[in-house]
């Protein structure tokens, strides 16, 4: 059984669609990563998902449960860290836990013990005695995941749980996510950053303009695209770096050529003997190289190849394996 | 999660209204006590009308008990309107309604717990209010009994105003659009008889405060501290407060189904 599936998946704002025909299967204990920027279609695809909001069509189950048709028992099973920490900053991390824990139904024995298991995972020590509103944006993430689970849910979601936070704080919200593959708990993490949909999901689905456009494993993603990415900054008008772009198409060590304003992105079965080739078809043609890079597919490659446009720089991370 | 909890929470009806209910006012109410600025307006204003009304009216109000006369506009003035529409109206902003969305809670307790934390702040307002007039010497003709019965018509007044301000939070989700509720507050109160009896009244003045309800609730709370036990006006009093409580309340329901429906 799938712990989340939909199927035909539409919701849509007046006349806006923002979830166009998604359908999604994701396995028990997977780590899902949905990526895509800005008003993509993540965060409505969620919060369907969360019994808050109805679809326009189609059908969704979450561990099993028709999410339209069930609502309540769906409830029992999830738990949700939405995007910008929801939290109320006026309690105390003990006191929201609690809270949290009492209107799931656990006893009051059993919510403290709860409470103290979380307290441990979560590293927010001391704190959880002090208001919310002194907590450090990492500090309210924490809590916000250990809200989610205070109750021991079959199924995770993370609505970009990292967005706004430090790199150390960051990485310290992935070793949660990370810790919680061992206890058997199915994540549906939303993100816009490549990075960490990289680090974190077992697979990955890319939406965008609220389709989604692939998905696999990290690394068959990249996979789609050849061994290794040859891009090119060129320095001069777009019709000519179209012009350039259809010769390189014609090199032999060329497996695919892209051309986005005054980028080429090249997909190279072999990198180190491609990148000779490739400047000198571009010098024949006249077309002046501003920068050339060789590098192994990231998964911002497969968006812009996917999507036609990069997510933004800051988002993605460092590139791996990036030679100049 | 565990079977014990999800058995308790899929049983359906009063116990876990209740229960939801109790966490939700306990929450509320531990707010009000950690920024007491929210309610220690309210005792300042009921106060103030009432030394204030008293010192000025005191003089001229011959054969009247000036005291007995303004108390119970000092609890209206401090109770109507406090409410804890703001913190759920931020609760909305932040997205904590929704984290309380996607849990099993029972929705109407979202509603219900707020109005009974209000209920309880109206009760220790009212009663600080009390003892101010009493040991200023207003008197209570309707002794022990008629206090509690004062007291109880303050708090499901409190209850029946209330339901204005939470329409207006969960349909907006706009805070400025909850403080313009306070605007419902001065024809409500000072159209009626707060200053003057109906009988002096004349004119267009008569004719609206004999249409106020808040008349009718002043007049029957008035009845308890003035006359004693007076059962017409306790009776019109009670059906002031049922009419405002039945608009009020059926505006606050359906704009709470409007925020947790997932149309």
């Amino acid at each position: 059984m799938n712990a989340i599936e939909t199927r035909d998946l539409v919701r849509d704002f007046g006349t806006f669609r923002a979830v166009d025909n998604v359908d999604l299967a994701v396995g028990e204990g997977e780590i899902y990563g949905f990526l895509g920027p800005n008003g993509a279609g993540k965060s409505t695809t969620m919060r369907m998902l969360c019994t808050l909001l109805l679809p326009t069509q189609g059908s969704m189950a979450v561990a099993g449960l028709d999410v339209v048709e069930r609502p309540e028992q769906v409830r029992l099973r999830i738990g949700v860290a939405l995007q910008e920490a929801a939290l109320d900053p006026k309690q105390t991390g003990r006191e929201l836990l609690t809270l949290q824990g009492r209107l799931f139904g656990l006893g009051r024995q059993e919510t403290a013990d709860r409470v103290r298991e979380l307290e441990a995972l979560t590293g927010l020590g001391d704190a959880m005695d002090r208001r919310i509103e002194t907590y450090s944006g990492g500090m309210k993430r924490r809590l916000d995941l250990a809200a989610g689970l205070v109750h021991g849910p079959d199924v995770l979601f993370l609505d970009e749980p990292t967005t706004g936070l430090d790199p150390e704080s960051r990485s310290r919200v992935w070793e949660e996510v990370r810790g919680l593959r061992e206890t058997g708990v199915t994540v549906f993490l939303t993100t816009q950053y490549l990075e960490e949909a990289d680090e974190l999901a077992d697979r990955i689905g890319i939406i965008s303009h609220g389709r989604l456009v692939a998905e696999g494993t990290p690394a068959e993603l990249k996979r789609s695209l050849g061994a290794d990415v040859v891009v090119v900054r060129v320095d001069c008008s777009e019709a000519r770096a179209q012009e350039g772009t259809a010769a390189l198409e014609n090199l032999d060590v060329v497996d695919a050529a892209e051309c986005h304003g005054n980028e080429i992105a090249l997909s190279v079965h072999d990198g180190a003997s491609a990148v000779s080739p490739v400047a000198v078809a571009l010098a024949d043609l006249d077309v002046r190289v501003a920068e050339m890079t060789l590098r192994t597919p990231t998964l911002d490659d497969v968006f812009l190849h996917l999507t036609g446009s990069h997510l933004a720089a800051d988002e993605t991370g460092i590139p791996e394996g990036v030679t100049k | 999660m565990t079977e014990a909890a999800v058995a308790n929470v899929s049983s359906r009806g009063r116990p876990r209204f209740w229960r939801d209910t109790s966490f939700v006012a306990q929450r509320a109410l531990r707010d009000a006590w950690r920024d007491p600025e929210g309610v220690i307006p309210a005792l300042v204003i009921g106060s103030f009308f009432f030394l204030v009304n008293v010192g000025q009216f005191g003089a001229i109000a011959e054969g009247v008990n000036i005291k007995a006369f303004q108390l119970p506009v000092a609890v209206l003035f401090a109770i109507t309107g406090l409410s804890r529409a703001q913190s759920l109206v931020l609760d909305i902003r932040d997205g904590y309604f929704d984290r309380l969305l996607v849990t099993p809670i029972h929705r109407g307790a979202l509603l219900i717990g707020l109005m009974t934390a209000d209920m309880v702040i109206a009760v220790v307002l009212g009663c600080l209010i009390l003892v101010i007039a009493l040991v200023a010497g207003s008197g209570f003709a309707a002794g022990i009994v008629g206090l509690l019965v004062f007291i109880a018509y303050a708090a499901l007044w409190a209850i029946a105003y209330n339901g204005f301000p939470y329409a207006i939070a969960l349909r907006t989700g706009n805070p400025a659009a909850v403080n313009s509720s306070f605007l419902l507050f001065f024809p409500f109160l000072f159209l009626t008889t707060v200053y003057v009896p109906k009988e002096a009244l004349t004119g267009w003045m008569k004719t609206v405060v004999t249409w106020n309800p808040v008349t009718y609730l002043l007049e029957g709370m008035r009845s308890l501290v003035v006359v004693g036990w007076d059962a017409d006006a306790l009776l019109w009093g009670l059906l002031a407060i049922l009419g405002v409580a039945i608009l009020s309340q059926s505006l606050a329901f359906a704009a709470l189904r409007g925020r947790v429906s997932r149309g």
